[in-house]
């Protein structure tokens, strides 16, 4: 006798425990503390924060724990944990001229006030598995010492490359404004969707799509010749007008990274030849994902500078703001997997019928050629 | 009763973009079964008359007027869009010059002629399969080929579906663009014979656009020619292509090659 | 655990502010049946598509004195039923059921219960894509356009192309329908079976797409009319077998693959149903009724 499945409630018990058991690994190795992945996993950390949308290195280091270290899980918690967060108000805009840089360069000019800091890249470390650390290799003391103050002597507040050009008029200067930008977190979405709310998908979309599709831009899938105006990553306090108080206070400071693009623009009749900006700007240390979204930010400009319409995916606004969410996108994908076998039976009895029904409708006329 | 007004007008019609003029100050009174040419080289602003005149594109200066069943002569910038849209799938007819611009390519023949009828709330699977098998009849396309989709057709053919597509709700004004072109010689001689007869046993009135003067000379009533944004000349078809006036009109009848 | 969750979150998870802006969509919702509301879904700690919509919908609507019953499939112990019965139970803390006719509030994938739904009861489906037109007309711009005007000619060339294919119109499920006879709507994946079920309920109908931010609602006792044409009238269709547990000639089956030889047994979908209709059975002595 057949009976029917039960015992749904108890599978997904067990499934949670065996999950966090994984979770746990080998009882005779340390538990990972969740300071250990904010300091030694800071990147992991940060893209946690840019895509999950919040300022918080220990609930993403928290997040990445119990994710078993799968970002677009991690980022999920954080998402669901940000949407239940009460609103007190919203901040000045963050000033990223004051940023104290840790890391500053200009793919424009050789040398710049304020200097290129290279800081803490990959960029020219030759990707060689380094095996010491491996055995737990420290970086020895005096070496650390001479870092730290190399460091502070280069970081500080630098002047932005950008204010140079538009000095000149050579850059096209962006509209500036006390209008509130749209939020979608807290508005449905609807198009076309304006810059503001486009940098706002873009900055908090998944970071392999917008690689991807940055990349397509410069392959000719939307015609964009940039070149890195500036990137900088650092310090900058986050400012708020408090009303009982009459002036703004400093409420915290978040390390962002910021990328202004430089592209050309040929002019037309009645304006000449000017520069335009691609702009990105993401939580933490993701210059990857600054980079990336600038170069999205000029493609998806097109209408507005007056440029064709190539029809490349980069340059379609709906396009890239509704696939750019890892959360949604990956929760659409994988729902396919939850059982669908109503439709199903649905489908397989239609099909049934209409094969039913060729057969009958083929039978006769055999018997007629017969 | 009202055969005594026009079925369609345009008053100073202008259209400019920016400092580039479209069409100027254009004039004309469309009557009932009536069909009229607009003729003219590519950039003469034939094109952006019809997409004013047909409501696609909004005027800059002037009035288009049509006679409404309910209302007599009604500004068509004075229609909601609503009354506009209703307008294009029930009176109004658009066959464009490219037939994939008019057809659904991935629905077959027949879905494409009736989507019209189903539009206006014909409910009756086997009505609306009747009738268009009765329009594909009409504009020669054989039957068997009802529930093929018109991707697997020639150009001609897909022209003519686009015609009964457009025709099977029996719509007063006809509005074409460029109809024959991009056709086969004597492919194009079939249709043109086909709209000639479709129009003469329908009533109906039309306003065709096309750079073609053996065009015109087959379908026309009256003819409008037009350069530069302006209409330099008008007449019946004949008077106009026999005894062309304006310098123009000479220069433009003596270049091709006259029926 | 349930207490910890209740003392960090609102009752039924949402805050009060996104209960009242998502309560707003019902009203308008319920007062333009079929109408589909833009609403600024919220990032649930599920994934999209498998329920955000639903969810919101029922904790806006939720009170402590519930009795909620989730079912997937039409069964309340298939696995996202039972993830979403638990999410109630930890935020709210009301009561549980598995009999359609004790809850108050049913939230469904993919099935209307086979017990008739009564007045007081709300019905809320989760929904994947919320418009009937998006396969024909992929720009939104112009779909609620369509709407807007009645302009419904595509949703029957759709059904033209059906018949004239296949010989009758091969939509098994999500079948579009025209509710108090002016939007025309799609009820979710529900097998077309269940299509007659939503016309002139006593339960009130709610229906949420999260990922798409859409809601929108059948009052009740409000006109719901599955597309078809006079000629080929639309039908509800099962499968032309017997329930194997309760015998039911009548309800929505499973089929269900019972061996290594391919052997197949039908059982009714709607778990609660045939349980109950199983126990009558047993009083009444009688093997299948």
């Amino acid at each position: 006798m057949y009976v029917a499945v039960k015992g749904g409630e108890a599978a997904i018990d067990n499934a949670h425990r065996w999950l966090a058991d994984l979770r746990r690994g080998d009882r005779d190795l340390a538990p990972l503390q969740t300071q250990q992945v904010s300091e030694q996993l800071t990147l992991a950390t940060s893209r946690v924060m840019a895509e999950g949308a919040i300022y918080d290195r220990e609930l993403a280091a928290l997040a990445i724990k119990q994710a078993r270290g799968d970002l677009i899980e991690a980022i999920f918690l954080l998402r669901a944990y940000r949407t239940t967060l009460p609103r007190f108000g919203t901040s000045k805009p963050i000033d990223t001229g004051a940023m104290n840089c840790l890391r500053r360069i200009s793919a424009t000019f050789k040398d710049v006030p304020g200097g290129q800091v290279l800081g803490p890249t990959f960029d020219y470390t030759h990707r060689l598995l380094d095996f010491a650390l491996a055995a737990d290799g420290e970086v020895p003391a005096a070496l650390q010492a001479k870092l730290q103050s190399q460091a502070t002597s280069s970081t500080g507040r630098k002047p932005r490359i950008s204010d140079f050009l538009d000095d000149e008029g050579l850059l096209q200067p962006e509209p500036t404004g006390d209008a509130t930008p749209p939020d979608l977190t807290r508005e449905p979405v609807s198009f076309p969707a304006g810059r503001a709310l486009r940098l706002q998908a873009l900055t908090r979309s998944d970071e392999g799509f917008l690689l991807g599709l940055a990349y397509s831009t410069q392959r000719g899938y939307a015609r964009n010749h940039p070149f890195v105006g500036e990137l900088r990553i650092g310090v900058v306090a986050v400012e708020m007008e408090i009303p009982e108080l009459g002036f703004s206070i400093e409420i915290a400071e978040i390390e962002v990274s910021e990328c202004e693009t430089v592209n050309q623009f040929q002019g037309s009749k009645t304006e000449p030849a000017q520069f335009t900006r691609g702009y990105g700007l993401v939580f933490g240390q993701a210059e990857r994902k600054a980079i990336s979204m600038a170069l999205c930010d000029r493609a998806l400009r097109w209408e507005e500078l007056g440029e064709d319409n190539l029809g490349a995916p980069a340059q379609n606004e709906e396009f890239v703001i509704m696939h750019g969410d890892n959360i949604q996108a990956t929760g659409f994908v994988e729902h396919i997997k939850l059982p669908h076998y109503v439709d199903f039976q649905s489908e397989a009895e239609l099909v049934r019928r209409l094969r039913r029904m060729h057969a009958e409708d083929a039978t006769p006329s055999q018997g007629d050629t017969a | 009763m009202m055969q005594d007004e026009p079925l369609f007008a345009a008053s100073g019609l202008s259209k400019s973009y920016g400092t580039h003029v479209g069409c100027r100050d254009v004039s004309f009174d469309l009557w009932p079964g009536e069909v009229l040419g607009i003729v003219g080289e590519s950039g003469s602003g034939k094109s952006t008359l019809l997409n004013c005149i047909s409501g696609q594109l909004e005027p800059s200066e002037g009035d288009v007027l049509y006679r409404t069943q309910d209302e007599g002569m009604k500004s068509t910038q004075a229609m909601t869009e609503p009354e506009l849209r209703k307008l294009r799938r029930t009176e109004w007819a658009f066959v464009h010059q490219n037939p994939r611009d008019g057809l659904r390519l991935s629905v077959s023949a027949g879905g494409n002629v009736g989507e019209r009828l189903m539009a206006i709330g014909a409910r009756h699977y086997g009505d609306i399969r009747n009738s268009a098998s009765e329009w594909l009849e009409r504009v020669e396309i054989s039957t068997a080929r009802i529930d093929d989709r018109p991707s697997t057709f020639s150009g001609g053919m897909q022209q003519r579906l686009q015609i009964a597509r457009n025709l099977v709700t029996h719509p007063r004004l006809i509005f074409m663009d460029e109809p024959t072109g991009g056709l086969d010689v004597s492919v194009q001689a079939r249709l043109l014979d086909l709209l000639r007869s479709l129009v003469r046993e329908l009533g109906l009135s039309a306003i065709i656009v096309t750079h073609d003067l053996a065009v015109v000379r087959l379908l026309a009533d009256r003819l409008m020619v037009m350069r530069g944004g302006s209409v330099v000349e008008q007449g019946l078809t004949d008077q106009v292509l026999d005894d062309p006036q304006h310098p123009y009109t000479q220069l433009l009848v003596s270049s091709v090659l006259m029926p | 655990m349930s207490t910890l969750v209740r003392e960090h979150y609102n009752f039924a998870y949402l805050d009060e502010h996104t209960k009242r802006m998502i309560r707003r969509a019902l009203l308008k919702g319920v007062a333009i049946p079929g109408y589909q509301v833009p609403f600024a879904s919220r990032e649930m700690p599920m994934p999209y598509g498998w329920g955000t919509g639903g969810v919101q919908v029922s904790a806006a609507c939720m009170v402590p004195d519930d009795r909620v019953k989730v079912i997937d499939q039409g069964a309340d112990d298939t696995t996202n039923a039972i993830s979403i019965r638990k999410f109630f139970e930890r935020t709210a803390g009301v009561a549980l059921t598995e009999r359609t006719a004790e809850a108050t509030l049913i939230q469904t994938r993919h099935r209307i219960p086979e017990h008739p739904l009564s007045e007081g009861q709300i019905l809320v489906y989760q929904v994947p894509i919320p418009e009937p037109l998006r396969f024909l007309e992929p720009r939104e711009t112009e779909t609620r356009k369509m709407h807007a005007l009645s302009e419904y000619g595509l949703m029957h060339v759709k059904l033209y192309e059906d018949i004239s294919q296949h010989g009758e119109i091969a939509t098994s499920y999500a079948y579009p329908a025209e509710v108090n006879g002016r939007h025309v709507f799609d009820p979710s994946p529900i097998p077309k079976f269940d299509n007659p079920k939503l016309d002139n309920a006593p339960a009130l109908q709610l229906f949420g797409a999260g990922r798409e931010q859409r809601i929108y609602a059948v009052p009740p006792y409000t006109r719901v009319r599955s597309l078809d044409f006079e000629d080929y009238p639309f039908v509800a269709a099962r499968a032309e077998h017997q329930c194997a547990l309760c015998g039911a000639l009548h309800t929505y089956l499973d089929e269900v693959i019972i061996d290594d030889e391919g052997g197949r047994m039908f059982v009714c979908s709607d778990t609660d149903y045939c349980n109950e209709r199983q126990q009558a059975n047993q009083e009444t002595g009688n093997d299948a009724g």
